[in-house]
């Protein structure tokens, strides 16, 4: 998978979960905010992208994550971990 | 002195239909909601007929957060909850800034329970159930996610009383607001119709297997009956005190008159005729109503050999001589089990808001017991100023409501 290949899942993913409009997901947009997500919706972020790229983030690893950006580029380095 | 307690508002998702009107037409009609399940045979169910729900999709009305939480039951009891607020002229304006409680029968939620099992099994890792898991597990789940989403600031929990569950929750709503604790509470009862959560029924033989027939097999009362048919949905029942209900300019559908409730102390699934005739001397002394003045008893009658014998003998004891109409509704619906309580008296309040007594299909020739009460097996058109409706369950817990039409 390429790398806009791999951006392009975890949009389709995170608008089907969080039903946000996509105009809404920017690179340097704030997550959290964005989003709309409290702890229990973290949780569900973990399960959708253990179901999407089969490895679980673990809670502290989100403290990091403040923008899309740094979420794709958090996801971008775990893929490539495993590969 | 002592509030008297009306009803302001119903709603019922059930086999029958999704709407009162649908509903109302569907017991006129003598219509069953019964069908044959394959999925059922091949997971090793003794017998696969079952009431046939569709699981409403409300990603149009309600939120993901509001959705997440919400298991199968609890959405069908979202449905009739929000059909019985709309009735009752309760918008979220008022649910917010009043106290209206909530209570609800429901006894189980298996299908959730057993899926987070599954995950738990196959991924070792609690956290991959997601949020929504625990929300949907607990037995509270209706009340717990109907609260939340309705705003509702009065009491709040569960009733877990078997298949009298439906009927419990309304019976101790009307004493809370008798007795002033509360003004207004949503009372009702759900069940999910998924094949988990009869498995362990059915193991115990308590099903009909006549599955040539879905529709013929639920058959209370009658001779040639060999078991109940699972079913579920959502049904609500909106009660409040009379002075509640006239402060708002309510439309009063109904008036609660009675509650008897007991416990048999005795065997775990059969019956006796004891309890079920405390019961029922409970709702009638409380009620204040002679015998000869109920018009109709809807019967708890599921359709097994042992318990529809059991509530002959006790309605014909109390009911002597009065040939008092009497069907059993759960011949269309099968067995609602947690909800059927609840259903129940909304069925009945439709059979008195449109004139007509809905008939126990199905009845056909009766046994020693049933040829003691005079059974209505047609739809009969008649006025209903007042309905018996009882409800028992495993365990021995056994439920009676009363409920008037409502006069100044």
């Amino acid at each position: 998978m390429t790398q806009e290949e791999i951006i392009s899942k975890i949009n389709d993913f995170l608008v089907d979960e969080f039903e946000v409009d996509p105009a809404d997901i920017q690179p340097d947009a704030p997550l959290q905010e964005t989003l709309d997500l409290d702890s229990l919706d973290y949780v569900d972020l973990v399960v959708v992208i253990e179901s999407n790229f089969g490895f679980k983030v673990k809670g502290e690893d989100f403290m990091e994550i403040k923008t899309f950006q740094d979420f794709y580029d958090y996801i971008l380095v775990k893929v490539k971990e495993q590969a | 002195m002592d509030n008297r307690v009306v009803i302001t508002g119903l709603g019922i998702y059930s086999c029958l239909g999704t709407t009162l009107d649908e509903v109302s037409q569907s017991l006129q009609e003598g219509k069953s909601g019964i069908i044959f399940d394959p999925a059922r045979k091949e997971m090793g169910y003794r017998s696969a007929l079952t009431g046939y729900v569709e699981e409403p999709d409300l990603k149009s009305e309600l939120n993901r957060r509001q959705r997440v939480g919400l298991s199968e039951e609890a959405k069908y009891a979202y449905v009739s909850t929000k059909q019985a607020l709309d009735q009752a002229g309760m918008d979220m304006d008022y649910l917010t800034n009043n106290e209206v409680g909530i209570l609800f029968g429901n006894d189980s939620s298996a299908r959730a329970v057993i899926e987070a099992i599954d995950v738990i099994r196959e991924k070792k890792d609690t956290t991959l159930l997601g949020s929504g898991s625990i929300f949907q597990s607990m037995n509270c789940t209706v009340t717990m996610n109907l609260s939340t989403i309705f705003k509702l600031k009065g009491i709040n929990f569960t009733i877990s009383g078997a298949c009298a569950s439906g009927s419990h929750s309304i019976g101790i709503g009307y004493l809370l607001i008798k007795y002033g604790l509360q003004k207004a509470i949503v009372c009702g009862g759900a069940q999910e119709v998924n094949p988990y959560a009869f498995g362990s029924f059915d193991g115990i033989g308590a099903f009909s297997v006549r599955e040539d027939e879905p529709t013929k097999a639920s058959r209370p009362f009658d001779k040639s009956r060999d078991g109940l048919i699972p079913s579920g949905g959502g049904a609500t029942v909106i009660i409040e005190s009379l002075e509640s209900a006239k402060a708002r300019g309510a439309n009063i559908l109904g008036e609660v008159m009675g509650y008897g409730f007991s416990s048999n102390g005795e065997h775990i699934s059969n019956p006796n005729k004891d309890g079920q005739v405390r019961s029922l001397n409970m709702a009638l002394k409380q009620s204040g109503l002679d015998p000869k003045t109920i018009d109709y008893i809807n019967a708890h009658a599921t359709s097994t050999p042992v318990g529809d014998g059991y509530e002959a003998e006790a309605i014909s004891e109390i009911f002597q001589g009065l040939n008092t109409p009497v069907s059993s509704t759960k011949s269309m619906t099968g067995h609602e089990c947690w909800m059927a309580g609840a259903s129940e008296i909304v069925y009945c309040m439709l059979m008195m808001r449109d004139g007509f007594i809905a008939p126990n299909i199905n009845f056909k020739e009766p046994d020693e017991s049933s040829s003691k009460l005079n059974i209505i097996a047609e739809t009969k058109k008649t006025a209903i100023n007042s309905f018996l409706s009882n409800s028992f369950g495993f365990g021995g817990t056994n439920s009676t409501l009363i409920i008037k039409k409502y006069q100044e």
